[in-house]
This record gives structure tokens, sequence and C-alpha cells, in this order.
């Protein structure tokens, strides 16, 4: 039946696209405010460089993992539903 | 377009204990663990005390991850050492092993990563109880107020799935996004090489033409961007007459080099980084369960 597949296709992309495209904004403001922080320690002080930075690629995983769940949840919806 | 996302395929299935079934990331944990075993067993063979080439740099990378625990557990926590570089290591080997063209991830299956995080929680709550007994750790779970309880309760379950979520949806993620990228770079190439190919010889011919012309103009004087279109012009007006003449169709040219690059990201480095983030977090939920021991002052 063209019609219900299409709504039902519909609503897959409506989801999908959805999910994740609201699901990008909080880690990127995150991450984006801890690289910020981090550059600011940088310049201040550079002989921490090393340290900043280790620390500051942890902080980043840490903080995309609601990202990461959101992209699962789009994907779920997109080839598994 | 239409993009194929499986889980791990079931290769076979064993007749004992009523059927366990062999998927491709038993298959792929299998071979990371072998690999590291046998590696490890040959690379400590023959240690001298003024070591050679190859022992520096074992150990360099072996005290590299000592230091790491210690600092983070704290001294008396160094029997950790050995459980904490397994995970590791079975971590970002089972990442990279994915990079081989015939073996899947094998911790691209949330089998693999649930199975680790659930097993650092038992080693938690055991490591508890051990400490406070078993009423302590129930009733460390009223701390601090007693309206936190179901927090608490709550948060408990959580760390393990999200440090299981965590490392899956990274690396399988990482996955799917390439395979969508090759589907699409396939898909437009097919487009581009038909439009050649329908336009008849003597399009690819002019294509051709274009690309020597833009090669020879970067020999004379060099910059990067003519080296690229000059080689994909070559290769787009190769293939385009080629598919002209039905000898070869469809031919995926644009998916030639771009998903290495991005494969340097997605599986490189995000599977180093995860390894590192799920290790890291093991170490300080399992040093915040194991305290330090009162010495008794003499």
């Amino acid at each position: 039946m063209e019609l219900a597949q299409g709504i039902a296709i519909l609503g897959k992309a409506l989801g999908a696209g959805l999910c994740m495209g609201i699901g990008a904004i909080g880690p990127a403001i995150g991450e984006g405010n801890a690289v910020s922080h981090a550059l600011e320690g940088m310049a201040r002080q550079p002989e921490a460089t090393s340290n900043l930075r280790t620390n500051m690629i942890l902080g980043c995983a840490i903080t995309e993992t609601t990202g990461i769940y959101s992209l699962l949840i789009a994907f779920v919806i997109m080839f598994a539903l | 377009m239409n993009v194929e996302v499986t889980g791990p395929s079931i290769l076979f299935s064993l007749p004992i204990l009523g059927g366990i079934d062999v998927t491709q990331t038993l298959i792929s944990s299998a071979v990371v663990t072998v690999l590291l075993c046998v590696s490890f067993v040959l690379l400590g063979k023959g240690l001298t005390k003024r070591p050679g080439g190859k022992q520096v740099l074992v150990e360099k990378g072996i005290g590299m991850l000592y230091d790491m625990t210690i600092q983070t557990m704290g001294e008396h926590n160094a029997r950790w050492f050995p459980f904490i570089c397994t995970l590791f290591l079975s971590s970002i080997f089972g990442s990279l092993i994915g990079m081989t063209g015939f073996l899947r991830s094998s911790t691209a299956d949330l089998s693999t990563t649930l199975t680790w995080a659930v097993m650092v929680s038992v080693i938690i709550w055991y490591n508890n109880i051990k400490a406070n007994g078993f009423l302590g750790w129930l009733k460390g779970f009223t701390e601090p107020v007693v309206v936190m309880t179901p927090m608490n309760l709550v948060s408990e379950v959580a760390q393990p799935v999200s440090m299981a979520f965590r490392h899956f949806g990274n690396v399988a993620g990482g996955g799917v996004i390439t395979s969508i990228l090759y589907t699409a770079l396939s898909m437009l190439s097919a487009i581009i090489l038909n439009a050649i190919a329908s336009s008849g010889i003597a399009v690819s011919i002019v294509v051709m033409v274009l690309a020597v012309g833009l090669l020879v103009w970067n020999s004379r004087d060099k910059k990067t961007w003519r080296l690229i279109v000059g080689i994909l012009f070559a290769l787009l007006g190769v293939f385009g007459l080629l598919q002209a003449l039905d000898i070869v169709s469809g031919v995926p040219v644009l998916a030639l080099g771009i998903p290495a690059v991005l494969s340097l990201y997605f599986d490189i480095f995000s599977g180093f980084v995860q390894a590192l983030v799920f290790t890291l977090l093991t170490m300080v939920y399992v040093a915040g369960s194991c305290p330090e021991p009162e010495e008794a002052a003499a």
C-alpha cells in the first residue's frame, strides 16, 4: 500500500531528523565552553599545555555522550523501526 | 538511498548447551585475545638488564599505563593494574581490528561493552560490600539525605549503562556514518559517470584533455588544488570513457580518498579516546570504592 508506506517513511524521516538535530545542540555548546576555558588556561600558563589538552579531550569525550545517545536513537528510528 | 545497517551476523551455531550462536563479534574478540596473548608472550621473552630497542618501547608503554593507574587510583591500588591494562588493550585493539576489511570491531556490539560495564559494576559493589559491609553499602545510598535514595539508585544503574552506550555508540556510530558516506559517494560518482558516458565519447575525451592540461599546469606552478582536481578529472574521464564503451559501469570513483581521511578520525582517534575514557572512568569508580587502608598508629 503506497500511502501507508509513504506515511511510515515520513514519520521515520521526521523523527530521526528532529532527534539528531535537536540532540546536536547541547554537546556542541558544552564542548565549546570546555575548550574555551582550556584555551584560556593554556594562554595563561603555556607550560601546562599538554596536561590541559589531555584533560580537555577527556572532558569532551564524556560531554559527547548525550549526543551519541541521540545518534543511536536516530539510527534505531531510521533503520530498525 | 538504501543503506543496510545490520548488527553482527551469526556465522554458525555450536550444538552444545542448547545451541550457542557464534557471531562475528565472538570471532573478532577471540582473534584480539589470541593476538594480545601471543604478542605479549613473545615480547616478554629474553628480558635483559640492558634493554634493546624493542624492550625499551614496551617498557615505556607499560610504564605510561602504570603511572596513569597509580596517579588516578593511588599507591595502595596498584594491584588493579593488570585488570586495567587488559581492559584498555582489549578495548583499543577491539576497535582497531575493524580496520582490517574482513573482521568486525568487537566493540561495535553492545554485548561486549555492556559485559565490561556490568563486570566493573559488580567489582565496585563487591569492594563496597567488603569495605563497608552489606548494610553499610545499602546505607550508603541514603547519603547525604534520605530523600536522595531514589536518585542514588538511578545513578547507580545509570553508570554502567552510560559507560557501555558511550563506547558502543561512538564505535558503531562511526561505522554507520562511514558506510552512509560510502553509499552517498558511490551514488554521486554513478550520477556523474552516467552523465559523462551518455553524452558520448567526445565529452569524456574533453574531460581527459582538461585533466592533462591541469596536471601539466600543476607541474609548472605547484599548487595542491590543481593536482587534486587534475587527478579527479583524469579518473572521471578514463572511467567515463570506459563506461561509454560499455566495458565497465558504475565504478565508485569518488569513494577513493575521502573515507580514508575520515577513518583517521572515526576509527583511530575515536577508538583510542573511547578506550581511554572507559578505562579512566573504571579507575575512578573502582578507586572510589577501595579506600585507603588506615594505618594504625603504633
